[in-house]
């Protein structure tokens, strides 16, 4: 990495984390908006090791070990309200949950 | 000029994203997910956080992505998305660019063109804990910096685990 900087892998964090932006924005799948949504976290763990490393401190890649705990816990609870969901009104697709539309 | 792993590794990362937002399949949605963290974790790997690389394959790509794909098999949601109304496609892509260029206007203001890895900058010099390769210097923070921290998400993961049990338990429709 001797020639790479740290803008380098802030603008892959930052490319990354639009992606996931527009993705939760435009999709009606439930699952793939969450898919979106762990891209985000995904993203900002990049932009946080990439602090850390470039700084010499250890305390950014501390908080991805976290963050990538907090998204495990979260991914299980999130899966388990969509089951729920999906068993209650049969579909996942954010264009039929209009419920609070009508 | 970057490395040419650093760049095709983020090709790599970027097209699987692209993936991922893009397909109207479910199950290749999840596929680009998966070679999307495998590709962060490849970033990773780069920056020598070698513990951070295997735990995203081993948790993310592994654990969580299994679980996706289970979720998604379960729920037979296998049929494609209708095709994106235009005006939601302007607006996802308004999106996007609009993203991209902020981030790029803010690291062409910042001082991150030109950084290398280098020592402590002054002003965390307080900071006793220099970056390291291995996976004791986790080990060291966690027990002693981040104690309460990591009680916490002991904490929050059986909660999740209690919190999913009742969630499930409730099989019975409008009940």
């Amino acid at each position: 990495m001797e020639h790479t900087t740290l803008a380098h892998h802030l603008l892959l964090a930052g490319l990354l984390f639009a992606a996931g932006l527009t993705g939760v924005i435009i999709r009606r799948n439930l699952l793939v908006v969450y898919m979106c949504l762990e891209l985000m976290l995904a993203a900002a763990t990049l932009a946080l090791v990439a602090f850390s490393r470039f700084n010499n401190t250890m305390d950014g890649a501390v908080l991805v070990f976290f963050v990538i705990t907090v998204a495990a816990a979260e991914v299980a609870v999130g899966l388990a309200l969509i089951v729920a969901l999906y068993r209650r009104t049969g579909t996942v697709s954010s264009d039929q949950l209009n419920t609070l539309c009508d | 000029m970057p490395d040419p792993l650093f760049v095709f590794f983020a090709a790599l990362t970027l097209g699987a994203a692209g993936l991922l937002v893009l397909s109207r399949n479910a199950v290749t949605s999840a596929m680009g997910m998966i070679l999307a963290l495998v590709g962060i974790a490849a970033e990773f790997f780069l920056l020598d956080a070698y513990f951070l690389g295997v735990l995203q394959i081993l948790v993310y790509a592994g654990a969580v992505m299994v679980l996706f794909l289970f979720i998604i098999m379960l729920l037979n949601t296998d049929k494609p998305e209708t095709k994106y109304p235009w005006m939601k496609a302007a607006g996802g892509l308004a999106v996007f660019l609009f993203l991209s260029a902020g981030v790029i206007a803010l690291i062409l203001h910042s001082g991150a063109l030109d950084k290398v890895a280098g020592p402590t900058p002054p002003e965390l010099s307080n900071n006793p804990a220099e970056f390291s390769t291995a996976a004791k210097a986790f080990g060291r923070l966690l027990y002693t910096k981040y104690m309460l921290p990591l009680q916490m998400a002991g904490l929050l993961l059986l909660l999740a685990l209690v919190g999913v049990v009742n969630l499930s338990k409730d099989a019975k429709p409008n009940a």
